[in-house]
């Protein structure tokens, strides 16, 4: 789920962070940098992992501030490909589900990639897995804020450094950047045993162990 | 700046979540303060904190780790698959199978049982469990 990235950067320490030791004004700059912003092709970066390189600190005219070389480590969010990770249901559309990690919110769940016999319930606005047993059918509800596990197929960068000014003007830029391309998307699926909700899979145990708790009680 | 390697190391949940602790206490000691000067860090880690404190990383410790990496040594798994072990805690075979690839070819029935055993051995239990007033059986 995390990795490191290691990324070469000459840092621009101005003169009001001179009074620091250079160590703790790099780790400043760089995590003021890049913490919580997502570097293309590397993925969304948390914190600051070490520094492992220091090269010597330059003044160029003009320019109070000193530019230093460093090499460093940063620690990224960024699951490999099959990664089975948990999250909470978002929001649901007739598109898919959008699952949140808390600190990342950009995974997609699409159409296809659920259960299979699954179907969008257009008045209660979930997704609903029909599960067949021999008998019955169960209809099971995937609610928003519901855990839902899922495995990761496939992760999508887009380049948002801003480009010149759009030839189309008025409202269709504002919709647009309201809108806002994601730099950093991931596409999960849940069409596969042990994935979806957290609870279909564990139910069993629960109801046991509540079985279990109120027999406590009644023994007390 | 010039991205030399992407794809580093691979980081457990723990690791992250120990550095993010230590990041957090140093600005309650009062160095600085960190959600004053530095908003963006201060956001992210409060949030990753907030989710991998839901996880069962919460409980485990360097030695934890080790002891439960060396007790699997003989299933000869991959990387990626010991960290999600480590990562989900998973404790039914249906986890099992969705973890390890190849499961059914790779491993027997009684392996699947003999790895959760460890797992649940060597790993400390979900902090969910232990909010019900059931800490390790």
């Amino acid at each position: 789920m995390f990795q490191l990235a290691e990324i070469r950067h000459m840092v621009r320490i101005p003169p009001w962070l001179f009074g620091q030791t250079l160590n703790d004004a790099v780790v400043e700059e760089l995590n003021r940098k890049l913490a919580n912003k997502v570097v293309l092709n590397v993925g969304l970066c948390i914190a600051l992992f070490d520094i492992t390189s220091l090269g010597d600190s330059y003044i160029f005219p003009g320019d109070g501030a000193s530019h230093t070389r460093v090499t460093f480590r940063y620690i990224v969010f960024r699951p490999f490909m099959e990664e089975v990770l948990e999250g909470v249901i978002k929001s649901c559309s007739a598109d898919g589900i959008q699952v949140s990690l808390g600190f990342y919110e950009d995974i997609y769940i699409r159409h296809d990639a659920m259960m299979t016999n699954s179907h969008f319930d257009e008045t209660d606005r979930t997704w609903v897995w029909d599960y067949q047993t021999e008998d019955e059918t169960h209809h099971l509800y995937m609610d928003i804020g519901e855990k839902i596990r899922f495995k990761i197929i496939a992760e999508q960068f887009a380049d948002t450094t801003p480009a010149g000014p759009e030839l189309t003007e008025g409202i269709d830029t504002a919709s647009e950047r309201k809108d806002g391309k994601k730099p950093y998307m991931i596409y999960g699926t849940i069409n596969d045993q042990g994935l979806g909700l957290v609870s279909w899979w564990t139910n069993s145990n629960v109801e046991e162990q509540v079985n279990e708790e109120e027999e406590d009680e009644e023994v007390e | 700046m010039e991205v030399v390697n992407s794809k580093g190391a691979v980081l457990s949940n723990w690791e992250v979540f120990g550095l993010l602790k230590d990041l957090c206490q140093q600005d309650v000691k009062g160095r600085r303060n960190l959600a004053k000067t530095q908003t963006h860090l201060a956001n992210i880690a409060f949030d990753t904190l907030k989710y991998l404190e839901k996880t069962p990383c919460r409980n485990q410790s360097p030695e934890v780790i080790h002891g439960f990496l060396e007790s699997v040594k003989d299933f000869k798994l991959t990387k990626a698959e010991k960290l999600q072990l480590i990562n989900l805690r998973p404790t039914t075979p249906v986890e099992m199978q969705l973890i390890i690839e190849d499961s059914e070819e790779r491993l027997t029935e009684e392996q699947v049982d003999q790895l959760i055993a460890l797992v649940e051995h060597h790993l400390p239990d979900n902090p969910q469990h232990l909010v019900n007033g059931k800490p390790n059986q």
